[in-house]
């Protein structure tokens, strides 16, 4: 199966000119290259999450949009214009900040209006501009309060009202949603993209947090030391990871090491030393290679009794998918159970599944002897 | 069996609120015994009959009967009398003056040092009470040598033909503000340096993200945070400038009477205590109590906001 690197080649690409594109951006800081030749595009209205754990240079990257940071080299064109040189305050680019960096000394309102005021607006505009912000982020009866005055939340909405207040046509997002608690986190992530929809300005957001971005962002981008790994709408980078960083950052997964066996065009055949893997969809590859196939845990069935061939996805799949342990750990989350299943040859296999009916599962306990069997379709190679 | 329990629960609870007291009242009494007697001492000095050079007692009990008697005398004089009136205006002039002229000095150096990488303020933050180390007094005897009409500058610019005959400097309003500026100015530099050091550089981001320039960033976040070290080092500069003595006594002249040098001459050239002591409780009352209200009214307008 091929996968794009990134998004550029594909034909939709081509139909609309990139509302912002960062080409081969580099940043180095003394002999570190903090950003690592990143090309991106990211079209009108779309909400893009920049994902990766810290010192991966997603910030340094959002810094470079709003113009903190300078490229050592690339350009970043905003409708076509090179932005690289301008300075932030020149920009029509705002950002809310990581802990919203709200000014303490000044009100709700103030905070608000500061942008406006250094537009030199008229007054009266002003004060009805204001005013929308505060009816659209719910804040109209705090407007006199100081940010110390507020809860996390509604120093999030002031944040996100500044940010927007001055209509920009870049919205950058820089971690919206880390300083909340995880309950509240959960509300604001769909209320944050509803207000962003309401408005439809285009939006950069980063985060290391996978849900947040699995949640808000319509396309994704991995990052990882300097380099962005894969592009992609958030159930493609589940379902169908590039490579062996992705599949692992984006939740969990089972890897096995093998050799590509059988390599026909509809399906391929990876032999490991925990079993044979059907990938029922063709790759790109060398017969004897070595690759990786990957599992989400979701997608294993643990049973006690063997895999039944009407059960597997087509006949052919029988003898494959398939591996043999013991429950060595299992943890009762609620909506879902997960086993730790011990190999014979000593690997530690992964399995969720989903607490759909009451005790249903309740079968199977520590030390049972069981199979885990999965579907080819659901298997991922992974060359490296 | 809940006795042993709840025994040292009761020991906890009373050694912490003993505790407590106890640390609250070492500074509370070091206020009472070495500001607030010595300051009844004075005041009660200032409402004195003087005989020879002994206090009569405020208290008489003679002949059956007991009489108070307060002596406002003094009190009257300091209305009636120019000199104090004029001696007070000045000394609150030039320290009104000193305390602008450090605030414009320091304000620069302290953002210059609050700005600087984190591994050289140490260094700057010891330039600058590197002055501590030599004597106040010799610190502005030096500056006598240097400004006086033989002086080192009025050597040098007759050396380099800037000026035909010395300038006279010394023991004018300018060699007085310049010594009090120069022994002043570490007070104003160290509370700014020490807001501005905390200062969260991304409001400044924010800032500019916003629209506005570095220079309005500048006067519309980091001057408006730093309000309370600016406040803190002008009432550092500005009480002790007030009532000082002994720079208007080295470097300044017969145009900068200032009222440390009344309080002097009263005590020491006129012997008259009682008179002294009423024009020291006069400055205390007119320089601490506006400030005292000016601090308590900033309190209750900031309503407790982080500065």
């Amino acid at each position: 199966m091929n996968l794009p690197l990134s998004s550029d080649s594909s034909p939709g690409a081509d139909a609309a000119a990139p509302f912002l594109q960062i080409k081969r951006v580099i940043k180095q800081f003394d002999d570190i290259f903090a950003v690592d030749d990143v090309s991106l595009n990211i079209q009108k209205g779309e909400i893009f999450a920049l994902l990766g754990s810290s010192g991966c240079g997603k910030s340094t990257l959002l810094r470079m949009l709003a113009g903190f940071e300078v490229p050592t080299s690339g350009q970043i064109l905003l409708e076509g214009q090179d932005i690289v040189g301008l300075a932030p305050y020149e920009r029509p680019i705002n950002m809310m900040f990581q802990s919203y960096a709200l000014f303490p000394h000044l009100t709700v309102w103030d905070n608000i209006a500061f942008g406006l005021r250094r537009d030199g607006l008229p007054k009266a505009e002003i004060e009805e501009r204001v005013g929308k912000m505060l009816d659209l982020v719910q804040l109209k009866a705090y407007a006199k309060r100081k940010p110390h005055q507020l809860s996390g939340g509604q120093q999030q909405r002031v944040a996100l009202a500044r940010s927007l207040a001055k209509r920009p046509r870049l919205l950058l997002l820089d971690e919206p949603l880390g300083a909340l608690d995880k309950k509240l986190r959960e509300r604001t992530q769909l209320e944050l993209v509803d207000i962003i929809e309401q408005v439809g300005v285009t939006c950069v957001m980063v985060t290391h947090d996978q849900e947040e971005a699995m949640t808000m962002a319509t396309r994704i981008g991995v990052m990882s030391e300097g380099r962005i790994l894969q592009v992609g709408k958030p159930a493609e980078i589940y379902e169908t990871p590039n490579c062996r960083f992705v599949a692992d950052f984006i939740g969990s997964v089972n890897l096995f090491r093998g050799t590509l066996e059988v390599d026909e065009p509809d399906h391929v055949v990876i032999a490991s030393p925990e079993c044979r893997h059907y990938v029922s969809h063709g790759i790109t590859g060398t017969l004897g290679m070595e690759v990786l196939a990957a599992v989400r845990p979701e997608k294993l069935t643990v049973q006690r009794h063997s895999p039944l061939v009407e059960d597997r996805e087509s006949p052919e799949q029988a003898g494959h998918n398939a591996v043999e342990g013991v429950i060595e750990d299992m943890a009762y989350l609620g909506s879902l159970t997960t086993y730790h299943v011990r190999l014979d040859n000593g690997y530690l296999v992964k399995a969720t599944h989903t607490n759909a009916a009451r005790h249903e599962l309740s079968q199977l306990s520590w030390g049972d002897r069981v199979h885990v069997w999965w579907c080819g379709s659901d298997v991922v190679v992974l060359t490296q | 069996m809940s006795l042993p329990l709840s025994l040292p629960a009761l020991h906890d609870k009373l050694s912490g609120a003993w505790g407590r007291s106890a640390l609250i009242a070492v500074p509370m009494v070091f206020l009472l015994v070495f500001f607030l007697l010595p300051f009844l001492v004075v005041m009660k000095i200032s409402v004195s009959e003087m005989e020879n050079v002994v206090f009569k007692d405020l208290l008489v009990w003679a002949d059956g009967v007991l009489s108070l008697q307060i002596r406002l005398g003094n009190y009257l004089f300091i209305t009636q009398d120019d000199l104090y009136l004029s001696a007070y205006l000045s000394s609150i002039k030039f320290a009104a003056i000193t305390t602008v002229l450090c605030l414009l000095i320091a304000y620069p150096f302290a953002y210059f040092m609050a700005r600087s990488p984190s591994d050289k303020r140490p260094a700057l933050l010891m330039l600058v009470m590197l002055p501590f180390w030599t004597s106040f007094l010799l610190r502005v005897y030096a500056w006598k040598m240097l400004l006086a009409d033989n002086g080192v500058f009025n050597n040098l610019a007759l050396a380099l033909g800037l000026v035909a005959e010395p300038v006279k400097m010394m023991n004018t309003p300018f060699s007085l503000v310049l010594g009090m500026v120069y022994t002043y100015l570490p007070f104003m530099i160290l509370p700014l340096y020490a807001n501005l050091v905390k200062m969260d550089l991304r409001l400044l981001e924010a800032a500019l993200d916003l629209g506005a320039t570095p220079w309005q960033a500048f006067w519309r976040i980091t001057v408006p945070l730093s309000r309370s070290g600016i406040i803190a080092g002008s009432l550092l500069v500005f009480i002790p400038c007030v009532g000082e003595f002994v720079i208007p006594e080295l470097l300044g002249g017969p145009q900068t009477l200032m009222i440390g040098r009344v309080l002097w001459d009263e005590f020491f050239s006129n012997n008259d205590w009682p008179m002294a002591a009423s024009v020291a409780v006069v400055m205390v009352l007119l320089i601490i109590v506006p400030i005292a209200l000016f601090n308590k009214h900033q309190a209750e307008g900031s309503g407790g906001a982080r500065a």
